[in-house]
C-alpha cells in the first residue's frame, strides 16, 4: 500500500517537474529569441544576411570588426568609457563629501539644504533637458566630454544612499576620533570611507549603468563621431547603414556585451542594489 | 553647542560646494527656467523667446497634439505595466523553486536588465521591421498576420504602440523578475507551512500568503515602471519615430517634447511647457500611486 502511494507520488512528482520544466523553457525561448535572432545576424557574412534569419550560417567575425572600425563602434566604446569614468570617479567624491556633511555635521540651514536635495530627485531628466540644453548651447558646450560629463556630476541619489551607510556608523566610533582630534577629514579618509567601501562600489556600479545606458541626452549634445558615446552611435549607425541589418546588429553586439560582462561579474551587487529600495530589512 | 554648529559649518559649506553647486546649475536652475520659458514662445532658428503668457499651460494642455499625446501616453503605460509586473510575478514564482538547473533560467530571466534602451530597441526593429526583418521571413507567420509585411507591425496605426510596447515589456523585464524574486526570498517560509497546515491549497497559499507580502515590491515596481514608461523615448525614436503619421500613434508627451518631425516643431517655450507639465503629471501621479496603494500595501513586521 505504501509503495503504491509512493509511486504515485513518483509519477506526479515527474510530471509536475517535466511540466515546469517545460514551462521554463517555452518562456526563456521566448525571452531569449530577440538575443539569438541577433547574434545569428551579427556573426553572418553580409552577402547572405537576409538569408533564414533563423540560421546561423558561415559564421564569421567580419561584420563585429567592420562595425567596430568602419561602424565606428570602437570609437564609442572608448568615448562613453571616458565618459563613464569621469562621471562614476566624480559622482562618488561628490557623494561621500555631501552625504558625510549630511550625517556627521551640526550647522544651521541642515534641513533645508538637505530637503533641496530631496526635492531633486523628483525632477525627471526629460523636464529639464530643453533648458540644460540651452545652457550647454549658451556655454558653447555642444558636441564635447564637458557637455556629457559635467551635468551629472552629482546626484542626489548618491548622496542619500551614502547618508544611509555613514549613518549606522556608531556614535561612539566618531565620539573617539573626535577625542584623537584627528577632525572631520580625518575621520572621512581614515574611518567613514573605509567602513562604507561596499555601498561605494554600488553606487558606482549603478552609476556605470546609468551613464552607459544614457540615451536622449548623448543624442541632443553630440553632433560628430569624436564625442557620441555608444548609445547615440548606435543612432546613427541605425539609421545611416539600415541597408545593412547585421552591421546594426553587431554595433548592438558591441554595445551590449560590456554590460553583459558587468552584469555576470556583479550580479549580487546589482541585485542587493536593485532591492534595496523594493524590500524592507 | 552653538559655536560647534559655526565650528563646522565652514566645514560643511566646503563639503556640500561641490554636489550643491552641480545640482543647482543643472537641475535646480534648468527646473525654474523651464516654469519660466514654459510661458514663452521661441523662435526655432535664432532661438529667441518672447512672452506669451501663462495662459500657455492651459492652452497647450488642451490643444489636441498634448491631449493626443497624454492619450497615446496612458495607452502605452497600460500596455506595458500590468502585464510586465504580471510576467514579473509568474516568472518569478515559476523561478523561486530550488530545482536543478534553475540557475540557468533564473540568469535568462534576469538577462534583459543588461539591455539599454537603444540595444533593447534595435533588437526588435530587427524582428519587426517590414522589409528586412525576422518575423516578415518566416512565411506562416506572414500569412497568419499580413501585417507583418504590409504595411508592418511598427507601420501600422493600429499595432505600432503594442508593438513597442512588447520591446519595451520585454527589456524591462528583467528588472521586475529580480525585484519580484527578492521580494519571494523574504516571505518567511514558516508563514507557508502554517497555511499548508491550515489546509490552504497552492492558490490559497498565493493568493493570501504571497500576494499580499509582495505588496511593497509590487507597488515599488508599479511605480517605477509607470515613471519609466512615462519618459519612455528611444524606443519611439528608433522604432516608430512617434508615427505612423498622421495620427501620430506612437507620440507620447516625451516623444512630443524631444522627438523630431513632431507638430511643435523647434520651438523651446512649447518645449518647456510640455516638459513642466510632463513633470506636475508624473509628480501627481507617484503622490497618487503611494497613497492609493499605500493603504493596501502590507509590509509585515
Amino acid at each position: 500500500m505504501a509503495t503504491d502511494v509512493a509511486a504515485i507520488d513518483r509519477v506526479n512528482g515527474f510530471w509536475r517537474r517535466a511540466g515546469r520544466y517545460t514551462i521554463l523553457a517555452i518562456i526563456a525561448a521566448v525571452i531569449l529569441f530577440p538575443i539569438y535572432t541577433t547574434l545569428v545576424a551579427a556573426f553572418k557574412p553580409g552577402s547572405i544576411a537576409l538569408r533564414h534569419p533563423l540560421l546561423p550560417e558561415s559564421p564569421t567575425f567580419s561584420v563585429i570588426k567592420e562595425a567596430w572600425t568602419g561602424g565606428h563602434l570602437g570609437k564609442y566604446m572608448l568615448n562613453s568609457a571616458i565618459v563613464c569614468l569621469i562621471v562614476v570617479v566624480a559622482q562618488i567624491i561628490t557623494s561621500v563629501l555631501s552625504a558625510y556633511a549630511f550625517a556627521f555635521l551640526q550647522f544651521p540651514g541642515r534641513m533645508i539644504v538637505f530637503s533641496i536635495f530631496l526635492a531633486t530627485l523628483l525632477v525627471p531628466a526629460e523636464a529639464i533637458y530643453v533648458t540644460n540644453f540651452r545652457t550647454i548651447q549658451s556655454l558653447n558646450w555642444i558636441d564635447s566630454f564637458r557637455a556629457l560629463t559635467i551635468p551629472f556630476l552629482a546626484t542626489a541619489f548618491g548622496t542619500f544612499l551614502l547618508r544611509q551607510v555613514f549613518l549606522q556608523i556608531p556614535k561612539e566610533l566618531h565620539e573617539a576620533a573626535e577625542m584623537d582630534g584627528i577632525g572631520h577629514w580625518g575621520f572621512m579618509k581614515e574611518v567613514a570611507v573605509p567602513l562604507v567601501r561596499p555601498s561605494l562600489g554600488a553606487l558606482g556600479l549603478f552609476c556605470f549603468l546609468g551613464t552607459w545606458n544614457q540615451y536622449l541626452w548623448p543624442v541632443l549634445v553630440t553632433k560628430t563621431n569624436d564625442y557620441r558615446t555608444v548609445q547615440s552611435g548606435l543612432k546613427v549607425l541605425a539609421s545611416s547603414r539600415l541597408d545593412s541589418p547585421n552591421l546594426v546588429m553587431a554595433g548592438t553586439v558591441i554595445a551590449a556585451v560590456p554590460i553583459f560582462a558587468v552584469l555576470i561579474v556583479f550580479q549580487r551587487q546589482l541585485i542587493r542594489g536593485l532591492t534595496a529600495g523594493a524590500v524592507k530589512g | 553647542m552653538n559655536s560647534r554648529k559655526r565650528r563646522d559649518l565652514g566645514t560643511a559649506a566646503m563639503m556640500l560646494l561641490p554636489s550643491l553647486a552641480i545640482l543647482s546649475a543643472f537641475v535646480l536652475y534648468p527646473l525654474g527656467r523651464a516654469v519660466w520659458m514654459g510661458q514663452q514662445r521661441c523662435n526655432a532658428v535664432t532661438k529667441v523667446c518672447r512672452s506669451s503668457g501663462w495662459g500657455q499651460y492651459l492652452d497647450v494642455l488642451q490643444s489636441s497634439q498634448f491631449q493626443n499625446a497624454l492619450v497615446v501616453t496612458v495607452k502605452f503605460v497600460l500596455l506595458t505595466v500590468p502585464v510586465g509586473l504580471f510576467l514579473g510575478v509568474v516568472l518569478a514564482v515559476l523561478a523561486d523553486k530550488a530545482i536543478r538547473g534553475i540557475g540557468f533560467f533564473r540568469t535568462v530571466f534576469t538577462s534583459t536588465i543588461a539591455t539599454s534602451v537603444a540595444v533593447a530597441s534595435l533588437m526588435w526593429l530587427f524582428l519587426l521591421q517590414p522589409s528586412i526583418g525576422v518575423l516578415t521571413n518566416v512565411p506562416f507567420l506572414v500569412k497568419l498576420f499580413p501585417v507583418i509585411k504590409n504595411p508592418g507591425l511598427l507601420q501600422d496605426s493600429g499595432t505600432a504602440l503594442s508593438a513597442a510596447a512588447a520591446s519595451s515589456v520585454w527589456a524591462n523585464l528583467g528588472f521586475t523578475f529580480v525585484l519580484v524574486t527578492a521580494g519571494l526570498q523574504s516571505i518567511p517560509r514558516d508563514l507557508y507551512e502554517s497555511a499548508f497546515v491550515d489546509g490552504a491549497g497552492g492558490f490559497r497559499r498565493f493568493t493570501n500568503v504571497t500576494l499580499p507580502l509582495l505588496s511593497p515590491v509590487l507597488l515599488f515596481s508599479s511605480v517605477v515602471l509607470t515613471s519609466r514608461a512615462f519618459q519612455a523615448y528611444g524606443e519611439f525614436d528608433l522604432l516608430t519615430g512617434g508615427g505612423p503619421k498622421p495620427q501620430f500613434s506612437t507620440t507620447t508627451v516625451t516623444y512630443l517634447a524631444y522627438g523630431t518631425g513632431t507638430s511643435i516643431g523647434g520651438d523651446d517655450g512649447l518645449k518647456s511647457t510640455i516638459a513642466i507639465l510632463l513633470f506636475v503629471i508624473l509628480l501627481i501621479l507617484s503622490a497618487a500611486q503611494f497613497r492609493g496603494f499605500g493603504k493596501r500595501v502590507e509590509y509585515g513586521n
